[in-house]
């Protein structure tokens, strides 16, 4: 029969759902009652609100949506923002994605942006939405030589020489600007190393919080002009664009979170140097 | 033919990407894009192929009748069932029942897979990051800083109006100087293995990608 | 989103969710139901999108040459044939060649010489970014030292090496703490849903939990019984 476990060795050895239901009313507390707690908007994200900002109305932007269903909570938000802040300015919009999952999104964003229907947006005239493309690197170097070989149709099945819009656009440089909304490989990375620093075009991005700190080189040396990671970005960036939505609602919910993901790590320290003072270290 | 014709495969292929990048000659650029279309093509197969190597797989679980069985006829029947619906069926558009099957299967499945993960690294806080060294240390102290800089709470109680620019003004040098040269090392160190490996490839020195090096 | 879908969605969220209780019957199920519609959907999309437009329609329009990327294709499926399986290595020698040789540029372009670059900053004047760039400059030098592995990193080596990985564990802290943000914006996001219609994810909530404590149960007395 094993001894009886001190309250110290029950708190360190606790089952794990204990651990799961806190969080989790960690998560649903805040989503429930609204805490409003000032949200400030670091440099990546200002500068690349700037960015597009500075675009001259009525140009034309090419945007590569690379996430699935399981990037959505980061980087919809984003996607959203991003769709209001450039029909404003009336820039054209081309549209394509290397992430199979990608298309249903953007359709779903386009919709909820009211791109056709409160803005008065044209398809295949103000906007092309070209769908998905295998073969992720290949097909970045491919778009290079051409935007209509590599996608010789649209979504809908029109053929690309016949869309006005593609009219005189058919390389990364004939655009104003490369926006990525990149959930991991292909994504950010694989467009700076093929694409950016090797045909100059201006970029910006949105990254999954994952993958910030890996892109944060590639901000400093200028290869993006701006970077929104994660739902924190996301948030700052529709503080921006003046369009509030999931992602500064979400942010109670991970300031409440991430307190207690750090109240676990001390505590957890906490325990282990009282074991190790009580010569149960392990 | 077994063995010359893969690596000359890889060469020229190989060979001719790089090439793109000085040549801007026009019959050159035409070769490559024609290349660059089959590479796409040839990687779209390889989910055809993978999806035969599952059939294969979970068929033979069926044909056992083993206790798994059940859920390799789920993996089997819905895999063939939105694929022949996506193929033979409009596969997009609202009304749609691929897309359908999207939005009400797919979607919530693939988001709460990984939603799964922030239960684990919060079990995984608690009971493993402990400071057991100066490494372990600083890793921990650079985790708590950017956590609190990252979120608005921790804004609210050392503003970026503070000395240092509070949380949020830490985290951001945190970032923008200790975590850049940490990163920018890791991207050239991996660079050059990544630059040495292709060259390896395209030269034939590494065949591991065609069976060994036999 | 309609009723149905509703009704589904959540009850797969749940399935999924109850992983968190302990592996269970109704997790298997939907995570082979996962496997199997996002296999079927990617192979839908693969040839919807790239196979019909680039190969079958290009062919049909007169691309004869694109009939090249079919032979290819074709050739993979020859690992299923023992005597000729050897021929499945062709499509795949071509294919890691691109990819091999695009990487060579991308890698060289993209992270090497412009990251260098970029490292060539003003450590002389302006005050604290001057200390900064010191610390930057001192942390890439540092770091990259500590991936030197032709020499034992012993002696001025060693410290030098070991300053690189003070910077190199603070770099992993901040990916740390960004993650911890990525994950939580996934439960953030799953649990928004939950959230849509309380009395259906109340109401399934407790058949999941009927479900695994009968289970359970079960479990339990097949266990004592053997």
């Amino acid at each position: 029969m094993t001894a009886r476990r001190s309250w110290r060795e029950r708190l360190e050895f606790i089952d794990r759902r204990w651990l799961f239901l806190i969080l989790a009313f960690a998560i649903v507390l805040p989503l429930v009652v609204d805490l409003p707690l000032p949200l400030y908007v670091s440099p990546m994200v200002q500068d690349l609100y700037d960015a597009i900002e500075d675009l001259p109305d009525g140009s034309t932007v090419l945007i590569s949506a690379d996430y699935d269903p399981s990037g959505k909570p980061e980087l919809e938000p984003f996607h959203l923002a991003l769709i209001h802040q450039l029909a404003e300015k009336k820039v054209k919009m081309v549209m394509y994605s290397l992430w199979p999952a990608a298309t249903p999104i953007t359709e779903a964003v386009l919709a909820e942006a009211g791109l056709t229907t409160d803005y008065g947006y044209r398809k295949d005239v103000d906007y092309v939405l070209l769908g998905y493309k295998e073969g992720q690197q290949i097909a970045m170097r491919s778009i290079q030589k051409s935007l209509k070989g590599t996608f010789p149709v649209d979504r809908d099945g029109t053929p690309s020489n016949e869309i006005p819009l593609l009219q005189h656009y058919d390389t990364y440089t004939d655009f104003a600007m490369l926006i990525n909304v990149s959930a991991g490989s292909p994504g950010v990375k694989e467009y700076v190393q093929n694409v950016q620093s090797i045909t100059g075009v201006p970029m910006v991005a949105a990254c999954t919080a994952v993958s910030g700190p890996d892109y944060v080189p590639y901000y400093k040396a200028g290869q993006l002009l701006g970077l929104a990671a994660g739902m924190k970005g996301a948030a700052e960036y529709e503080k921006l664009v003046g369009r509030p939505g999931l992602a500064m609602a979400g942010m109670s919910a991970q300031s409440a979170s991430h307190i207690l993901l750090i109240a676990f790590i001390v505590f957890g320290n906490v325990m282990y140097f009282l074991a190790r003072r009580s010569g149960g270290a392990r | 033919m077994k063995r010359a014709v893969p690596w000359l495969l890889t060469f020229v292929a190989g060979a001719l990407m790089i090439n793109d990048f000085f040549v801007p000659h026009r019959t050159h650029a035409a070769i490559t894009q024609e290349l660059q279309q089959w590479g796409l093509i040839v990687v779209a197969f390889t989910y055809v192929l993978g999806m035969a190597n599952v059939f294969d797989l979970h068929f033979k679980k069926i044909r056992r009748g083993s206790s798994e069985a059940l859920y390799s006829i789920v993996l089997v029947g819905s895999m063939l069932g939105m694929a022949a619906l996506g193929i033979f069926h409009d596969h997009q558009g609202e009304h749609s029942p691929f897309i359908w099957l999207y939005n009400t299967v797919y979607d919530p499945l693939s988001a709460t897979m990984f939603a799964l993960l922030a239960f684990f690294i919060t079990s995984a806080a608690y009971r493993a990051f402990r400071a057991r060294s100066t490494e372990a240390v600083l890793l921990l102290s650079a985790a708590i800083l950017v956590m609190l800089g990252q979120v608005p709470v921790g804004a609210a109680i050392w503003g970026p109006d503070s000395f240092l620019g509070g949380f949020p003004g830490l985290k951001d040098w945190i970032m923008d100087v200790p975590n850049l040269a940490g990163k920018r090392a890791i991207l050239m160190g991996a660079a050059l293995g990544a630059i040495s490996t292709g060259i390896r490839v395209i030269l034939g020195l590494e065949r591991a990608h065609l069976g060994g090096g036999k | 989103m309609d009723a149905l879908q509703l009704w589904i969605s959540t009850a797969l969220t749940l399935c999924i969710l109850s992983f968190l209780w302990k592996d269970n019957p109704l997790y298997k199920l939907a995570e082979h139901l996962f496997v199997g519609i996002s296999a079927g959907y990617y192979i839908a999309l693969a040839w919807q999108e790239t196979i019909r437009p680039n190969l079958v329609e290009e062919v049909a329009r007169g691309n004869w040459i694109r009939l090249g990327a079919a032979i290819l294709g074709v050739l993979m499926f020859t690992r299923f044939v023992p005597k000729i399986s050897w021929l499945s290595r062709w499509p795949l020698a071509f294919v890691v060649g691109m990819y091999a040789g695009i990487n060579v540029i991308a890698f060289a372009s993209g992270d090497l010489i412009l990251q260098l670059q970029s490292t060539m900053v003003d450590v002389v004047h302006d005050g604290w970014t001057a200390v900064s760039n010191v610390i930057l400059v001192i942390g890439l030098a540092t770091s990259l030292i500590y991936f030197y592995f032709s020499k034992e990193q012993k002696g001025a080596l060693g410290v030098v090496s070991r300053i690189g990985i003070f910077f190199l564990m603070i770099s992993f802290g901040a990916s740390f703490g960004y993650t911890v943000m990525s994950r939580m914006s996934l439960a953030i996001g799953r649990t928004r849903e939950l959230m849509v219609s309380p009395a259906t994810t109340g109401i399934l909530l407790l058949a999941v939990a009927v479900f695994l404590f009968v289970w359970g149960r079960r479990q339990r007395s097949t266990g004592e019984g053997a």
